[in-house]
């Protein structure tokens, strides 16, 4: 009988080891969305006190927090516009076309990926202050540094979609008289559109998350990263909580959606050959590109 | 067809504007950042005098922090390495049809803010939490003991935010590997053991090596895991940049910090990736070129 429990034991021991890993990953989550629902009695909330809703009722109530979370928003939608427009372009070069200063331009998007946060947000708060003055940081230098660190992993994104990319698909639009522009608009385009949506989501949620580079450059503009870091000083209101449940919860559907999105136009254009191969696209793009 | 001058242009124009942006936006603003690190003065009359003694001056100062970045962001570096590995390679030979809902509670904590997350361990390992008590209980803390405000909760910290970026390059060098030649060892009578040391090992090394780096880097030049869970006595290097550049706007000594925290973790990879083999960070590109 103990023979058959070890023998067991040693069979499941990488899964059980794994199950507690995900539990490690996932318990500061609960503990977030646990603590969305404390009562505390002062002004932290670091100790269970009480089980209320009041946070939740108020989540938005909150003005500076709603603020925050309209520049981060705003500042966001902009640099996730533009990165995935720039990194578009730029995956498309790098993969379909040869030319002089391919390695050089492969080298200066790895880099910044590279180098720590804390080094890129002092080397543009040099350069602003420098040139510029400290009355130009705000929405401008967030945007130029926010669309600058997304770059690169569009380009990684996009990249290693147009790799798995089957290009009969385009020769027979081709063969069957579409112009170069008619070719990129309705094949190319519309098959590569759920890597370019996966980029564009990593780009947004790099955005909405950035606290380094952003604490650097901000000038007056508070992000809702930066809106914590404040309050963090005095004691976090419990509103942050509920509010980072709710982010929690809409990038998991929006994750979700996109993945299945994804599998969908696989499905449909078959555009990798065997269909296990890259699930989440998205989230291993970082880790598959680079490994 | 291709080799018509127009043509021949079109990979500059896609290019461009990205090779502009990261060249204006990366590339100038460190020469700032050397430029800056040569200035002498004090607040409001900085001027540009080469000097050098930014250097040697800061480093004396923060030799402390410097030493215990490097300790804490290795340290951090193994133990998300020892987490990662076996759970990369379950999600990846026995994750099955759960593969994905795996994957995604991998990368679930890049979901909420950063800053959040890491208070959610202020919480985790408070005085009067669960954690302190079950130590306290089991004698394995002193009864005044603390785990906030110690190197323990900001490598944990650390290891914890960082560890997605150790799991997903080793899942998807574990994943690339053909089974075939795991059976192929064991058909040549390998044991299980000998059979992953000497094909499964060597084969997931480029997803180590992609890893390590991931985990190292961002480790080394954090400081909200030492400013949450740490205090003065574990200010890393990155907390010393911040409140120098934001706060005391000591902005000379800030930029000779910053500059040099880059100089020595680009050394550090350049050595890291000779002896690892070069394939890992850049494999990708030398495959394609």
């Amino acid at each position: 009988m103990a023979a058959h429990v070890w023998k067991w034991l040693r069979e499941h021991a990488i899964v059980i080891y794994a199950g507690i890993a995900v539990a490690y990953t996932l318990i500061p989550l609960l503990v977030i969305a646990v603590f969305s629902f404390n009562d505390p009695a002062g002004k932290f909330n670091f100790t269970w006190e009480g089980f209320t809703l009041e946070h939740w009722e108020n989540a938005f109530s909150i003005p500076e927090l709603n603020d925050s979370l309209l520049n981060s928003l705003q500042l966001a939608a902009l640099s996730t516009i533009l990165a995935t427009a720039i990194g578009t372009l730029m995956a498309i070069a790098l993969v379909r076309h040869q030319f002089f200063g391919r390695r050089t331009s492969n080298f200066l998007i790895v880099i910044p990926m590279a180098t720590p946060e804390v080094v890129i947000g002092s080397a543009l708060l040099s350069m602003f202050l420098l040139y510029f003055g400290a009355s130009f940081l705000g929405l401008g230098s967030l945007l130029i540094a926010h669309v600058m660190f997304s770059i690169s992993f569009v380009v990684v994104v996009v990249r290693s979609r147009l790799i798995g990319f089957d290009r009969s698909l385009e020769e027979a639009a081709r063969d069957l008289g579409a112009t170069p522009f008619q070719t990129f608009r309705l094949v190319t385009l519309p098959l590569l559109m759920p890597g370019i949506a996966g980029a564009a989501l990593l780009a947004f949620a790099l955005s909405i998350d950035d606290f380094v580079i952003s604490n650097f450059n901000a000038g007056d503009f508070v992000t809702f990263p930066l809106f914590i870091f404040g309050a963090s000083q005095r004691g976090i209101p419990v509103e942050v909580y509920s509010v980072a449940t709710i982010l929690f919860a809409v990038t998991v559907v929006g994750m979700v959606f996109t993945v299945w999105q994804q599998r969908r136009a696989e499905r449909m254009a078959a555009v990798l050959p065997d269909d296990d191969e890259e699930a989440l696209p998205t989230v291993t793009a970082i880790g598959t590109a680079r490994s | 067809m291709s080799t018509t001058p127009r043509r021949r242009l079109i990979p500059y124009f896609l290019l461009g504007p990205g090779l502009i942006w990261l060249v204006l936006f990366f590339i100038v603003p460190l020469y700032y950042m050397g430029r800056l690190s040569l200035f002498s003065g004090t607040l409001g009359d900085y001027t540009f005098t080469w000097e050098w003694s930014n250097y040697t001056d800061s480093l004396s100062r923060f030799d402390d922090q410097f030493l215990r970045t490097f300790i804490y962001a290795s340290v951090a570096t193994v133990l998300a390495l020892l987490i990662a590995y076996p759970l990369a390679y379950a999600i990846a030979f026995r994750g099955g049809r759960w593969k994905n809902a795996l994957l995604l509670a991998v990368v679930a904590p890049f979901f909420t803010t950063y800053l959040i997350r890491t208070i959610a361990w202020q919480t985790i390992l408070g005085d009067n939490g669960f954690v302190v008590d079950t130590l306290k209980t089991f004698a394995l803390l002193d009864e005044d003991g603390r785990l906030l405000a110690t190197p323990t909760a900001v490598i944990a910290g650390l290891t914890y935010n960082f560890l997605p970026f150790m799991v997903l390059p080793i899942y998807a060098s574990l994943e690339r590997i053909d089974t075939s030649l795991i059976e192929a060892a064991k058909d040549l009578y390998a044991s299980a053991s000998q059979a992953f040391r000497r094909v499964t090992l060597p084969l997931s090394a480029p997803g180590v090596v992609a890893g390590t780096l991931l985990t190292f880097i961002p480790a080394a030049g954090d400081y909200v895991n030492a400013f949450y869970l740490g205090s003065a006595q574990q200010a890393m290097i990155g907390n010393r940049i911040q409140s120098l550049y934001l706060t005391e706007r000591d902005y000379p000594t800030a930029a000779a910090l910053a500059f040099m925290m880059m100089v020595v973790i680009l050394i550090i990879v350049v050595i890291y990736i000779r002896f690892a083999g070069s394939e890992a960070l850049m494999g990708d590109e030398a495959e394609e070129a």
